[in-house]
């Protein structure tokens, strides 16, 4: 069957990547099963979510408020479950 | 010009790494290969070698350090044994995974439990399948040469794989031979600094080792053993290299009185030179027997070891390695599956023996060879025969 993929070789040597931060192009969030939702009522902007965020998933807005980056957010729920103020809601995906 | 000189084994790999101007060294001791570390150790801090010795607090360790340090670009080398090759399991598969050319020397002995400390060939078999290049030695010799070979077919860039040079435990490692050291001249025009593909660099960055998603690792693994396959050729060239310039020969499956035998003595190690003296015996008495040895083990010679059994009527391996509940021994087995696909084949006899340093006697010879002899008058072989084992 022809595909358009490269073929074994066609990659390089152990698949070493050579363009720096390539992985920003993986759409992490395409793994989520929950979604963080911000209720800016109660959120400070402490930034506590954007510290212990593990995919730099959060970044800050005009605003000052923290937001979610839903191209990486993978929905681990640590932000959730880190916020000091009980802001962020973990909501499932639906659709 | 090179010098003759008696030199306990390991210590003749120590000198051999020195030789081969190596940059980096991490390893943790163990018996019987603490021989190696120890004096490559003492060596660097004599000054004698200019390497960076990291000292680790367990193989695991070591292992994983050698994988940095060959990603930097380092010549890098280390040496286990046993437990400790047993240890570093996980971290064989990444050193070949991302093609880094470390060589490490292997003192062969039996792995736990009970606790031995002496030899067999239990490690390395364990270990089969990490992807590195496997060479087993004879003589104190070999693992002189070997060593040195092994970082030239290591880094040539259309191999770009670690290799492991086997050495019996205590039969080689603690034994005291005579050998002909080449000069460090010789070496420097023999294997030219480490030149890698890829190195970890902050001023251009590369990702060595990042996820292989389902849709690549197929294709890198294809790569892999393609690079594994394609090192027989680079191995054979650095031998005829090797054989021109220092005049010692080395082939993937070497032959003893093996022409004309009717049953041939498959193994590898230094068991090989009881089994010379035993042939020799039994060539006098009018048994037709010789010997082919198993010196180049990964990847595996078929088109040499098929050649080389043809015209025998049986082949008895001896394997100082158990595969438990398995087929007996895995130098059998691996014949076995490369005579498998012809049409006309010896019998393969499997003898386990040697195991946990038990000696391997020239008695023990004419105990397999009488074996394998009754074999061919029943036509079966069976999966295999321990030797030696009190019942």
């Amino acid at each position: 069957m022809a595909s358009d993929k490269p073929t074994w070789k066609e990659y390089p040597t152990a698949a070493t990547i050579h363009q720096p931060g390539s992985a920003t192009g993986q759409n992490t969030g395409d793994w989520r099963s929950e979604r963080p939702v911000r209720n800016p009522e109660k959120c400070d902007k402490c930034g506590i979510c954007w510290i212990f965020c593990p995919d730099a998933a959060l970044f800050m807005n005009e605003e000052g408020f923290y937001e979610v980056d839903l191209y990486h957010c993978k929905g681990c729920g640590i932000c959730a479950r880190e916020c000091a103020k009980g802001a962020i809601k973990m909501v499932e995906e639906v659709e | 010009m090179g010098e003759r000189t008696g030199l306990e084994v390991s210590l003749a790999i120590s000198e051999a790494v020195k030789f081969a101007r190596a940059d980096a060294i991490a390893a943790y001791p163990i018996t019987p290969q603490t021989h190696i570390v120890e004096e490559l150790a003492q060596m660097v801090a004599d000054g004698d070698l200019d390497a960076e010795f990291i000292m680790v607090e367990s193989e695991h360790s070591a292992m994983s350090a050698c994988c940095g340090t060959s990603a930097v670009g380092a010549r890098t080398f280390t040496a286990t044994a046993s437990q400790g090759l047993a240890l570093m399991h996980e971290m064989l598969f990444i050193a070949s995974g991302l093609r880094l050319p470390i060589v490490m020397a292997i003192a062969n002995r039996a792995l736990s439990a009970p606790l031995s400390i002496w030899g067999d060939q239990s490690d390395v078999m364990a270990e089969r399948d990490c992807g590195w290049i496997q060479v087993f030695a004879e003589t104190g010799q070999d693992a002189f040469d070997l060593t040195v070979q092994m970082f030239k077919v290591a880094e040539d860039k259309r191999v770009l794989l670690p290799a492991i040079v086997n050495i019996d435990g205590f039969t080689l490692s603690h034994v005291i031979e005579p050998l002909f050291m080449e000069s460090q001249d010789d070496i420097d025009a023999f294997l030219p600094p480490y030149e890698p593909q890829v190195i970890l660099d902050p001023k251009e960055p590369v990702t060595i080792g990042p996820v292989g998603f389902p849709e690549i690792y197929t294709e890198i693994k294809m790569q892999q053993n393609e690079a594994l396959l394609g090192s027989y050729d680079v191995v054979l060239e650095v031998w005829e290299e090797w054989e021109k310039k220092f005049g010692r020969a080395y082939h993937p499956v070497e032959s003893y009185r093996a022409d004309d035998a009717e049953i041939l003595i498959n193994l590898a190690g230094a068991i090989s030179g009881t089994a010379r003296v035993a042939i020799d015996q039994m060539r006098e008495e009018g048994k037709s027997v010789g010997m082919v040895r198993t010196r180049l083990w990964r990847p595996y010679p078929f088109e040499d070891m098929r050649a080389a059994v043809k015209n025998a009527k049986a082949v008895a391996v001896v394997d100082r390695a158990l595969s438990f509940g398995g087929p007996g021994g895995p130098i059998a087995s691996e014949l076995r599956g490369c005579l498998y696909p012809l049409a006309e084949k010896p019998v393969v006899a499997c003898f386990i023996a040697g195991l946990g340093g038990r000696d391997v006697t020239i008695e023990d010879f004419y105990t397999i060879v009488e074996e394998t002899e009754k074999i061919l008058e029943s036509g079966y072989s069976g999966e295999y025969k321990m030797i030696g084992v009190r019942e």
